[in-house]
């Protein structure tokens, strides 16, 4: 079985992502290879021209001395051309290093200069401008590449060249040395390294996690062997280009796959574009389940009150139904009849609002999805699945099958994966994508990987008696209350954010003697409902102090503490005057809390939120977009009141 | 942000020459003798008190008012008695104070509108939809779709302009106005009642079209710290005289200017 995966991977004409796409040219050349949207219309390029574009770009890198083993940078949104941006550094043996488009200077610069980087293509004048304002601390910077010429016109720099000139330099270079490309495209083996994906890091400074062509490619192939991915399915690349995720599914799967990648017209205009394209697969964080969870809540809020019946019954129809189709038990005739008719009423018309009407498999990964969040999902028929891995495995690990998706667990590994978990309750993984190492930082590889090749994820987790793997949570978040309770922040927290007002929460209990929570409103549907109760706010730190807010958020708290366990549930939060910001370092670029940076930031809340205050002064350093810093003078009021949820009812 | 290099302004043949203009109102002299010479490419400021006649001026300019007296000459035709939509075809941009779009169009459908002036095929044409009136069509909407990129209007292109906010408004008329392909572009006061950063957009999109599209610019504004960034050329209007003109640092040391905004000594 082992034997027939991972074939790709090790046939010397399709081991590296490069020569895939050559095959690609060959056995499928005027299939679609990868759309953009531009000036509103999507523009195809065959896998032909897909090809040809990155042998042009990759020949125009050597003609400008790009050699073995040299660093290339993309910065910016999906874009086709920094797709092959990166696929024609990987065809002359560099290496590809991803950044966040949307990172601060200070933080590029690290990455950067740690990579040691010698080549960036950024997408426009904005992120241009940003390296340049970091050339003296980039010694192994020698040229920077553009793709949107806007702005740039009258820029004098010796270093800054566009996309098409690169191209054109490469048509050149390569009627002179006609047979260069292919050379160099057959030099390269599976085992080079392919990408180093800088880690979001909740903990520290990114580290560099190098992963080979083999890894990604069998880690690739093997997932397509467990899921129904069909050639020509269509999938919209929009998440960040240096998230490992983007960078499995925009190219490794959809190269191994002959899959088509769609790039939207820019970060406004996802939900719009995927609405028009209605993708046969759908990959989100957390994040955006509840973004869409809450537009749809808004938007049934805001309908017409026979709307709001017939969704609101349909809506309990289908959550009953997964309820019982959870616990496996058969479904009454009545309840199937219901369903079929909320399939044409509600159902469908939402999955088509959302665009996900065409989608056959949905996926949830990079952190944990609220079982509520899950569930309503599901029950509207969307086939959404949670996925888990780690950057140092390739991302794609363990997932859920289609016949089996409970909210509490992340699925099986793949085919060709082994699992298990150590005395501490750590999951380990191993298999054809764990990493070569941490570039530059061999004591932390060592640290990472056993000597028998488990990789240690620093995930906690079980696997329960179906062999569903269950994670806990980030093994060192988890902690015990005082009186000796088990309490996992990450558990309440997406209770909390269930609601659609709220936006993000920390919860904290460890060794302390109850819970309590710092709660980020959400600016949108808090604002909308302020419209609509007729209260005028100015800002979001206004509106996040207006007593009816406050009013509003106890009431959601309240009905959420009913869900919950006794001990563990809220007893005093603050509502906190500003977003958690990944600028502030607050949560990492993809959004994931920082617990400890943030438990030190607002060490003097947490000490009032456990001490009997009913407000606490803060004052914070913020850091703006382009990287200046204010300080925020701010009262903060805490909630302790009416959170039980016999107040509830008694109101 | 700086301004343009001189040289690359004044040593092109003049664009817009307007001489010795005058329009009154009743006893009102809105606007008294004045003359301004709009080079290719240039980007003009005119400031001034309230009522100093600067929108009269541009209303003149685009025809809306028939000067009293005075001449308009763009690029050697006279077009001082023709009438707005003239003006406009002969490549005449402008946006308004106070905002007039058509709120119930999208976005895309008011820029396709600012095309109008350009468009041939008529009332029959259009309805059979085929052979030159679509390929027409199809040539109007590349041009309005490279607008909406230049303007970064992608998410809101088919909205009603109604229902966006009003800094994003501001922004679809300067689209409109430059769906006409003008080679001068009146702005009347377009950074109106903006926060500052929808004043740093616009300014940013004020200078990529006068300096990457070549587009000679007269900017009526009320922030005199965009002005003096962005003009080639300030002109400071008075009781519709113009009591000074030169470069953004000779008005704002220009002894008569200080006087018009901050009044006479006692």
């Amino acid at each position: 079985m082992t034997a027939k995966l991972s074939t790709l991977a090790t046939e010397s004409r399709t081991c590296t992502l490069p020569k895939l796409s050559r095959r690609n040219a060959e056995s499928f050349g005027r299939a679609p290879g990868i759309r953009e949207k531009d000036r509103g219309i999507w523009r195809t390029y065959s896998w032909q021209a897909y090809y040809d574009n990155l042998r042009d770009f990759a020949l125009g890198l050597a003609a400008s001395g790009f050699r073995r083993g040299d660093k290339l940078s993309v910065v910016g949104d999906n874009r086709p051309c920094l797709y092959w941006a990166q696929l024609a550094a990987q065809a002359l043996g560099g290496i590809a290093v991803p950044v966040y488009q949307d990172a601060i200077a200070s933080e590029l610069v690290h990455v950067l200069d740690h990579a040691e980087v010698s080549v960036i293509v950024a997408e426009d004048q904005e992120q241009v401008d940003k390296v340049l304002s970091l050339r003296e601390r980039l010694p192994h910077l020698r040229s920077i590449i553009f793709s949107d010429p806007r702005g740039l016109g009258r820029y004098q720099e010796p270093m800054l060249r566009s996309h098409a000139q690169t191209q054109a330099a490469g048509r050149e270079f390569g009627q002179k040395h006609p047979d260069y490309f292919e050379r160099e495209l057959d030099t390269g083996c599976g085992d080079d390294a392919a990408i180093i994906a800088y880690t979001s890091g909740t903990t520290g400074r990114p580290k560099g996690a190098m992963l080979s062509h083999r890894n990604v490619i069998a880690t690739a192939e093997n997932y397509v062997s467990a899921e129904h991915i069909r050639r020509g399915d269509n999938s919209l690349a929009y998440l960040p280009m240096a998230w490992v995720g983007d960078m499995m599914f925009s190219l490794a799967t959809a190269l191994v796959a002959a899959v088509t990648v769609n790039c939207p017209e820019g970060p406004e205009t996802v939900q719009r574009d995927l609405r028009e394209l209605g993708p046969h697969a759908f990959f989100a964080p957390p994040r955006i389940w509840e973004t869409l969870l809450t537009q749809v809540q808004v938007k049934a809020a805001d309908a017409s009150w026979l709307k709001r019946l017939v969704y609101e019954f349909f809506r309990r129809a289908a959550e009953q139904r997964e309820l019982l189709r959870a616990d496996g038990k058969k479904i009454p005739l009545v309840r199937n009849v219901a369903h079929r008719l909320g399939e044409i009423l509600i159902y469908g018309p939402v999955r088509d609002q959302l665009g996900l009407r065409n989608a056959r498999w949905c996926l949830s990964g990079g952190a944990p999805l609220g079982p509520d969040t899950f569930r309503f999902f599901r029950s509207f028929g969307v086939n959404l699945k949670q996925i888990y891995g780690a950057t140092e495995a390739s991302a794609l690990v363990v997932f859920q099958r289609d016949r089996y998706a409970d909210p509490n667990t992340v699925g099986q590994v793949a085919p060709g994966w082994e699992i298990r978990i150590d005395e501490h309750g750590e999951i380990h993984l191993r298999g054809p994508g764990v990493f070569l190492g941490y570039y530059k930082q061999e004591d932390a590889t060592r640290e990472a990987i056993t000597v028998d090749g488990w990789l240690k994820t620093g995930d906690a987790g079980l696997i329960d008696p179906q062999g569903q793997l269950a994670i806990i949570d980030r093994a060192k978040d988890v902690g015990k209350l005082e009186d000796g309770t088990p309490f996992a922040p990450q558990f309440i927290e997406n209770k909390l954010k269930f609601s659609p007002f709220i936006r993000e929460a920390v919860a904290f209990g460890d060794s302390r003697p109850f819970v309590t929570a710092m709660i980020v409103i959400d600016f949108n549907t808090a604002g909308n409902w302020a419209e609509r109760h007729g209260l005028a706010y100015t800002s979001f730190m206004d509106l996040s102090r207006r007593p009816e807010v406050a009013e509003l958020i106890v009431a959601e708290v309240a009905k959420i503490n009913a869900t919950l366990p006794e001990s563990v549930r809220l007893r005093r939060f603050v509502l906190l005057t500003k977003e958690l910001e990944a600028d502030d370092a607050e949560i990492t670029r993809t959004r994931k809390v920082r617990r400890a940076f943030v438990a030190e930031k607002y060490a003097d809340v947490i000490a009032a939120l456990y001490g009997g205050a009913d407000n606490v002064q803060v004052s914070l350093v913020v850091t703006f977009e382009d990287g200046r810093q204010g300080t925020l003078k701010s009262t903060m009021a805490i909630h302790g009141e009416r959170l039980d949820a016999d107040a509830l009812k008694a109101a | 942000m700086t301004a343009l290099p001189l040289s690359i302004v004044g040593s092109e043949t003049s664009r817009l020459s307007i001489t010795d203009v005058s329009k009154r109102f009743g006893g009102v002299a809105a606007v008294d003798g004045i003359s301004v010479e709009v080079e290719k490419g240039a980007l003009v400021s005119i400031i001034g008190p309230n009522g100093a006649g600067k929108t009269t001026l541009l209303n003149i300019i685009s025809g809306f008012f028939k000067p009293d007296r005075g001449r308009i000459v763009l690029q050697g035709k006279d077009i001082t008695a023709r009438k707005p939509n003239e003006i406009a075809a002969m490549g005449i941009a402008r946006t308004f104070q106070n905002i007039a779009l058509f709120s119930g169009l999208t976005v895309l459908d008011n820029l396709m509108l600012g095309r109008h002036v350009r468009m041939r095929s008529g009332v029959f044409g259009s309805v059979v939809y085929w052979g030159i009136a679509q390929r027409e069509e199809i040539a109007h909407r590349e041009i309005c779709e490279e607008l909406i990129d230049f303007l970064k209007l992608q998410d809101v292109r088919k909205q009603p302009t109604g229902a966006l906010p009003y800094g994003l408004r501001k922004r679809v008329e300067l689209g409109r106005a430059l769906a006409l392909e003008p080679s001068v572009l009146l702005l009347d006061e377009p950074m109106g009642g903006m926060n500052q950063d929808e004043k740093e957009d616009m300014a940013r999109y004020i200078l990529d079209v006068n300096q990457e599209r070549g587009v000679s610019v007269v900017l009526i504004e009320h922030d005199m710290g965009v002005v003096m960034d962005i003009s080639d050329r300030v002109i400071v209007l008075d009781y519709g005289r113009k009591i000074a003109e030169g470069s953004p640092a000779d008005v704002q040391s220009n002894p008569a200017v200080i006087q018009a905004y901050l009044g006479r000594k006692p």
